[in-house]
């Protein structure tokens, strides 16, 4: 046998979707028929988790005011009561009440966890290490680059998501929506005001 | 570990790139892992606190610049070539070229003894310790005072959970900080709040 004296060839990384497949084959090879749960989940994860489900949450709170002390003392419960869930291994849901004095904001600084069955699927940004590594230390300058100017007085309270409690942020409400129906009101909740970088 | 996931405070990285109604998936490849790694959790063949870890264990310039379901693609292979569903050498024929996975994990931890029972309003200060395996600690918390205002039901200890070592499950707190104390002088005035298991916090007086 002829000995190897040419360089080490590293070979070139594989492109991530060959990668994914190669998964997923190895997966199916043993029998895990991974095919049928993948359309399942993607449904899920696009019809399903969505951030309307926060909204309808957070338009209830702001028109039954029993609701609203349900919620803040006992989130997992109150959102039960609409018909929404956490995943089993996430046992405890904490609303952070907005007030015209107190602004409050989620990350996940060592992953990207979120309360994705309520506010659906965190997009890329919260994701990032930009968002992820500025918002705990610079929160009113990351704040105000993705244009919520907050006033000077307002405190604002960072909630970081290290352990399996998840957090969504109830923003207030508008002036001007007085006498809205909870599925008008509902309409205009966004992801980004649960997730407290915007105002409505 | 103090990986390079570890991100809160860390200085030098640009503006937030904010994109409002960003999608959360951008190629069909994504929705497929997401669902797969779903699936192997559900299945048992791992659980969360593994997933975690086999990702902050991905090599820092690998992880720094993996898009997000990348990095679930490489937690959720490197974990089934751990557990040996699959070899490496299967996985890069398949796909026809090299197949990084994350690097090797070391030893997890248990319960610490004598851990304290806190409630709302305690004051509490975050031990100083280096957990060389998977931990829930940001180290931008760690020796700092804060004041408990939440309290969680009892969860895995991940410590022990990314790594089969058995423990008692424990709560967690809800801390919160000031973070000009965090980071004295260098920050930005705000109360930061942090989860935070129970073995890594004791009385402060």
């Amino acid at each position: 046998m002829q000995q190897q004296t040419g360089p080490i060839v590293v070979p070139s990384i594989a492109p991530v979707e060959r990668r994914a497949a190669a998964i997923e084959a190895a997966l199916e090879a043993q029998g895990w028929q991974a095919g049928e749960h993948v359309a399942e989940a993607t449904r899920r994860a696009e019809e399903e988790w969505v951030p309307a489900n926060g909204a309808r949450l957070v338009a209830k709170a702001w028109t039954d005011p029993a609701f609203r002390r349900r919620l803040f003392a006992d989130g997992l419960a109150a959102a039960a009561e609409l018909g929404f869930t956490l995943p089993k291994h996430h046992r405890h849901l904490v609303f952070l009440e907005n007030t015209p004095a107190v602004h409050n904001v989620i990350c996940c600084t060592l992953c990207s966890c979120t309360a994705f069955t309520i506010i659906g699927l965190p997009p890329d940004w919260y994701k990032d290490l930009e968002y992820r590594s500025r918002v705990v230390r610079e929160s009113r300058t990351v704040l105000k680059e993705m244009g919520l100017v907050l006033p000077p007085d307002v405190e604002i309270r960072v909630w970081d998501t290290t352990a399996d409690t998840r957090y969504v942020v109830v923003p207030l409400r508008p002036a001007g929506t007085e006498g809205w129906s909870e599925e008008r009101l509902a309409a205009i909740v966004t992801r980004d005001s649960m997730i407290g970088v915007a105002r409505l | 570990m103090d990986g390079i996931h570890d991100l809160g405070g860390r200085q030098g990285f640009g503006p937030v790139r904010h994109v409002p109604d960003a999608p959360a998936f951008h190629a069909e490849w994504e929705k497929r892992i997401n669902a797969l790694y779903g699936l192997a959790v559900r299945r048992g063949l791992f659980n969360m606190d593994e997933y975690r870890h086999a990702i902050e264990r991905m090599e820092p310039r690998h992880y720094l610049t993996a898009s997000y379901y990348e990095r679930t693609l490489t937690s959720l292979a490197t974990l089934c070539v751990e557990k040996g569903v699959v070899t490496r050498e299967e996985l890069e024929a398949i796909a026809g070229g090299a197949f990084p996975l994350a690097l090797p994990a070391a030893p997890g931890r248990s319960n610490r003894d004598g851990r304290p029972k806190l409630a709302i309003g305690d004051a509490v200060r975050v031990r100083v310790e280096h957990v060389p395996g998977h931990v829930r600690l940001p180290a931008y918390i760690r020796g700092k005072r804060g004041v408990v205002v939440g309290v969680s039901p009892p969860y895995p200890f991940p410590d022990a959970h990314a790594h089969g070592v058995a423990a008692d499950d424990e709560p967690t707190y809800d801390v919160r900080f000031v973070s000009t104390e965090l980071w004295p002088d260098a920050a930005e005035a705000a109360l930061v709040h942090v989860g935070v298991f129970e073995s890594y916090l004791e009385h402060a007086s």
